[in-house]
Order: structure tokens, then sequence, then C-alpha cells
């Protein structure tokens, strides 16, 4: 491979990892501070690509689509907190399991009851929709936009959790949230908090990947999975090894993707390795989970003494 | 309160039952089975639509027949198409079983529909089996075999001159079809061969492996959200214009609302598109765009189809089913004017027909459709009619 071509696929792991963890950031928390496995997790990502799209072609504004369809995510996922989910806090995992297992399906029917069965249309704005050009290397522009988004929330997320008062209040509830609610904080308000940041961040996602991907219905399930790989490796309820974790799934993921056939090609048969190469880039990330968990089982950051 | 709830259920159920009575008087029943839920479900809907509006036209009557149409989605899941079928043979007592988006489901429901005897009339899903070892002297189809649009593809490179086509497809059965079609018909070389995972999102990796092996041309099979998904980041990484990039059922009529603009020059093969000139095809997207709003795909012209060769069939056994030989006789005349022109059937039921490729380009209209490009194969019949024992 030369040189280009490695920093093409190097870049883009990176923005794979990038999206990755704006998505595991939020389910991170979630699952951490709030002790809430949330499924529906990435049906708020596939609400944030049809807010997105839909705002997009009323306004023509991309940046507006990005923007507002984040604000939406952020409101629906206080109202839908406060409207029932809270209920379930208490409850055991498999409770929750089910329930929000519950509300994939219907948030995948409801997209297709109000926007009907096509996929929508949503494209970048001209000037990032074509590629980007340094000397003879070539990238997608839009993506370095994703990687610079992803980069900036990263930044600002780590600002709000080292360095303010609820973000004290969210590392200590991922340490001990019975602690917390003793000392007389309102646990109930900063887990609708925590919950709509995270609600907010899958939005941001959906959003930004609106010009890339098919918006369909079902859209949220692959990289919802991919997520929940990636707060495993990283440890959960810890925003540092999200970022990590999203950054190490998504290199692999990619690197896999691209490098095993190679290889594979070059010790066996061509039929043989087009059958197996594509079987094996796909469980690469799984595999890559299971030794981690066998070496470090808290994950690769694990947030230190977790009450319960 | 409480008898009043009992009076307005008491007159619904007597509408039910008129309903009920009612349908009873129609003489043909047609099972329809289609993928019309889940993330494939344009393409079962725009089946259904199109075979609606072929019965519409004929004023509720195929071969002057009234016919009643029992809808069922299969939801892309083999064993709820075998239901289906188990239903409406046991249950509707239907006469023909038509539709079928996906090949998956096809290979499920074949045996249950010949076991039963019944008379089907398929108008998307062409597997490679029920073409060739498989094949049944009942079973009908408007649309192609799989492999039929890969070989007009791969003529069409031929054609071109390509030397080095760069392909890939999903890694599963269909995609494996369309590759080796494709390579049926290209004389050219392969300058890489690549399969992805079902339903992958993103392309990033194998596009920028594919602009490095700096290939004559492009030739993907992507259906559904794939190939919205590897189209829009194949021109965002500057390739679309640059590398041509032919295609099969990716860009299509269920994809173009969602890519417009995006997949503007992308080559597609297949047997129909929306600007043939004849009289039955102009008629069709009319009706069609007046009714549904939307230019028509080809899975709606392949059902659209369906309905007037099931038409042309009742029509020359004067509406009678119950002679299943004479009517599968019928329908194998293929006596109709067909929206894509010449139209006839091999032994296994597959159709011979002229296989175009076309460009997505702007219609007079300025809206984003398949323009016809050329006629690459005439009178072409499926590569599997071969192995049909009948």
């Amino acid at each position: 491979m030369t040189f280009n071509l490695v920093l093409a696929q190097s870049l883009n792991g990176f923005q794979f990892g990038i999206l990755l963890f704006l998505m595991a950031a939020g389910l991170t928390l979630v699952f951490g501070i709030m002790s809430f496995v949330n499924l529906a997790h990435g049906s708020l990502y596939m609400l944030g690509a049809y807010f997105a799209a839909t705002i997009a072609s009323y306004s023509g504004s991309y940046v507006l689509a990005v923007i507002l369809a984040t604000v939406c995510l952020l409101v629906l996922g206080w109202l839908l907190d406060a409207g029932g989910l809270a209920i379930l806090h208490k409850r055991g995992h498999l409770d929750q399991v089910l329930a929000t297992f519950g509300l994939v399906l219907f948030f995948n029917e409801l997209v297709q009851v109000i926007w009907g069965n096509a996929p929508l249309y949503m494209d970048a704005p001209d000037a990032l929709a074509g590629s980007f050009s340094f000397l003879d290397f070539n990238y997608p522009a839009y993506r370095l936009v994703i990687i610079a988004a992803g980069l900036g929330v990263a930044l600002g997320l780590y600002l709000l959790i080292e360095r303010t008062r609820i973000g004290m209040l969210i590392r200590a509830g991922a340490s001990n949230r019975g602690m917390v609610g003793a000392l007389g904080v309102n646990i109930n308000w900063l887990n609708r908090f925590v919950f709509a940041l995270g609600a907010a961040l899958a939005g941001l996602a959906g959003a930004l990947v609106g010009p890339i991907l098919s918006i369909q219905s079902g859209m949220g399930e692959p990289i919802l999975i991919l997520t929940l790989v990636v707060i495993v490796i990283g440890g959960i309820g810890s925003i540092r090894g999200a970022f990590y974790g999203a950054l190490v799934v998504g290199i692999v993921d990619t690197m896999g993707r691209v490098l095993l056939p190679v290889w594979l090609s070059q010790t066996f048969s061509p039929s043989f390795s087009s059958a197996v190469g594509p079987a094996l880039a796909s469980m690469l990330v799984y595999v890559l989970m299971a030794v981690i968990l066998a070496i470090k089982p808290d994950g690769l950051f694990p947030v230190k003494a977790r009450g319960s | 309160m409480k008898n009043q709830v009992r009076k307005y259920l008491g007159s619904a159920a007597i509408v039910a039952s008129t309903l009920v009575g009612g349908t009873a008087l129609a003489d043909v029943k047609i099972g329809f089975i289609a993928t019309t839920s889940g993330p494939a479900a344009a393409l079962g809907q725009d089946m259904y639509d199109g075979f609606m509006l072929g019965i519409e036209q004929l004023k509720g009557k195929l071969g002057g027949v009234k016919v009643e149409v029992i809808k069922e989605d299969d939801q892309l899941k083999p064993d709820l198409g075998v239901q289906a079928v188990n239903k409406l043979i046991e249950r509707d007592k239907v006469d023909i079983i038509a539709g079928v988006t996906f090949s998956n489901v096809m290979m499920a429901i074949a045996k249950p529909m010949a076991d039963a005897n019944i008379i089907f009339v398929g108008s998307n899903a062409g597997p490679a089996p029920l073409a060739g070892a498989q094949c049944n002297s009942q079973f009908f189809f408007t649309a192609w075999q799989n492999n039929q649009q890969a070989e007009s593809v791969g003529k069409y490179a031929t054609d071109t001159g390509y030397k080095n086509v760069y392909v890939m497809a999903p890694n599963y059965q269909a995609g494996k079809d369309a590759i080796a079609g494709f390579k049926s018909q290209f004389a050219g070389g392969i300058a890489g061969e690549v399969y992805t995972k079902v339903g992958q999102p993103d392309y990033s990796a194998e596009i920028a492996q594919l602009q490095a092996a700096n290939p004559d041309a492009v030739y993907v099979f992507y259906p559904g959200g794939m190939g919205i998904n590897f189209i829009k980041q194949f021109r965002q990484a500057g390739l679309l214009g640059k590398i041509p990039l032919m295609t099969v059922s990716t860009a299509d009529g269920s994809t173009l609302p969602a890519l417009k603009e995006t997949a503007i020059g992308v080559i597609s093969g297949t047997f129909w598109g929306p600007d043939f000139k004849n009289e039955v095809s102009k008629n069709f997207v009319a009706a069609f765009e007046k009714k549904y709003g939307r230019i028509p795909s080809q899975y709606a012209a392949q059902s659209y189809d369906s309905a007037l060769l099931i038409d042309s069939a009742l029509k020359k056994t004067g509406g009678n089913v119950s002679n299943k030989k004479a009517f599968a006789d019928a329908l194998r005349a293929a006596e109709f004017d067909s929206l894509r022109g010449n139209l006839k059937f091999s032994k296994n039921g597959f159709p011979i027909q002229d296989m175009f490729v076309f460009e997505v380009a702007k219609d007079e209209q300025g809206r984003v459709s398949l323009k016809t490009l050329t006629k690459t194969l005439s009178n072409h019949p499926d590569s599997f009619v071969g192995q049909c024992p009948l």
C-alpha cells in the first residue's frame, strides 16, 4: 500500500471511530450513571437523521438542520425520560432491555408511518459534497467535517465533565450514585439531564451521517451493536474509555476490512480468501472485545469503585 | 350508553358481513405476496401499486372476470412467506399467487406452491435454481432471471471496451450471482473483486482501496439502502464522473428519490425504463405518475406487466382457471402488449427479452430519472434454461 492509501484508510478508521464516540458517549453515561440499558439509543440516532433531513428539505440550510435536529433530540430525550423511562430506572436490566427493545420496534414503525417507506434524501452542502485535495492526496471533504465536529464535541464533553459542577456530579454519579443522592443532589434531575444529553449526542451523530448514509427505518441497529462493543471495551460509564474504545473499534474494523482479504489472498487461493476474508473482517471487532474482556474484564478505562 | 355501543357494534357487524359477502362473488382470487414492511418496504410497495394499477385500469376485471386481490406481507422472512402461502391456499383458496420481492422468500415458497399445484406469476424474484433444475411448468416470471440484468451490464462493459473493472457486491448469494452474471458477458479483466458485509452502511475503506486500484470502471450490485450509501460515498470521494460506475438494482426507481442529483451519471442495467416510447409503457407511466405522484420504478412496471399477462391468459380461457394446464399454456403464450416491447417465455417460465443499460439523468421535467442509453442484448434468454428438465 502506498503512503496516501495508508493515510486515507487511517482517516477512514478515525472518522468511523469519531462517529462511534458520539454514540458511545451518551450510551455509556446513561449506562454508567443511571445503570440504565437503553437499546433505543440507535432509534434516537435514526430520529436525528430523519429530523435533519426534513429540516434540511424545508429550510435548505444544512447547518440549521444539524443544530435543530440536535436540539429536537435533546427535548425528545428529556420528554422520553420524564414520560415513562424514569420508571424503569429502579427496575432490573432485563425489564429495561425489554422495554427499550419495544421502543426500537415502535420507532422503526413510527418513522414509516410519518415519513413513508422510501428512504429520505439529504445531501451535504455543495462546498463539502466533493473531495478535498492536497498535493496528490484526495479525501472526502465531508468526512473531515465529521472528524472536526466529533473532536469538538469530545473537547466540549471533556470540559463539561472535568471542569464544571454538573460534570463533577456526573463523575460522582458514575462512581457511586447512592452516595450522590444521599448528599442531597437531586438525582432524578441529574439522570434526566444525562439522558437528554445522550439523546442529543445520538441525534447529532444521526444528523451528521445524513449526507453519507441512507436515511431509513432500522438504520440505528447496526451502529447500536458496535456502540455497545465500544462501551464494553472502553469501560462502562467512562467518557475517556468511550473515546479510546471508539477509536480502537473504528480503526480495527476499517483496517480489518481492508487488510484481511489482502493478507489472506497472499497465502490462500483467491476463492477461499474472497469467501473467508469478509466473514473474518466482520467478526474482528467482536474477537477484539472478547480478548480485551479476557484480559481486562472491566474494560480499558474502568470507572473506579462503582456503587450500586 | 351501553345499548348505543351495542347498536353500533351490531351495525358494524352487518356492514362487515356484507363486505365478506361481496368478496365471495369474485370469480378469480389472486394472492399477492410482497415485502411491504421493514427497510425494503419501498420495493414491495411499488410492486403492489403497479399490480393494482393494472387491475384498476381494466376496471377491476382481468380477462373480463372480476378479480379479488389478497395482499400478504412476508416482511422479508422466508418462514412468513411460507405461512402466507399456506394461508392463501388453504383459507383463501386463491387461484393464482403473484408478486414475491426477494429470492430467499421465493426459494422457500416454491415447494409449498408446487405441492399445491398452484399457478404462480412472479414479478421480481428470479433465483437461478427455479430457472434451472427446479423449474416448474406452472411458474411464470415477468421480471428477469437474477443474472440477466448483470449480464446486460457485462455486455455493455465489453462493448464500451473497458479492460479493467473493479467489482463489488454484498457477501450473499444474490451478490455472488450478480458478479457471476457480469463476468459471464465481460471480456476484460477484473481489477479487484470485493464482497462486503450484507447491510454494511459505510464503504469508505473499500472506496479508498478501489481508488488505489485505478480501474477503468466499477461495477456494483447494492440493492436498497446499501446502494444509497455506496453512491453517496462514491461521489463524495470525488470519483463519480471520474471513474464510470455501472450498477444493477442499485440506482433504480426505489433509490433515486433518496439520491436525486447525487446519482447523476450512474449506469444501470435492466429490461425497461420510464422513458420507453411504446404506447403501453407511455400509458403506464402517465397513469402511475397521476395516481401515485412519483416516477414508476421497474418493480412497478414488472408487476403491472404481470397483471396484463394474467388478463391475457384469462381472456384466452374465458375466465376459466380450473383447468390448470390450459391456463398455464395461456400464460406461456404471453399474447399481450408488454410495456417492454418483446416478451416471450422460455420453457422454464422465465422471459426471453431485450436487455438495456440506462444512465441516471434529468428527464424533460427536470426530475432525476433513468434515461435509455443502449440495447445490449436482443431476445436474451436466461442462462439456466438448459438445466431445466421440462
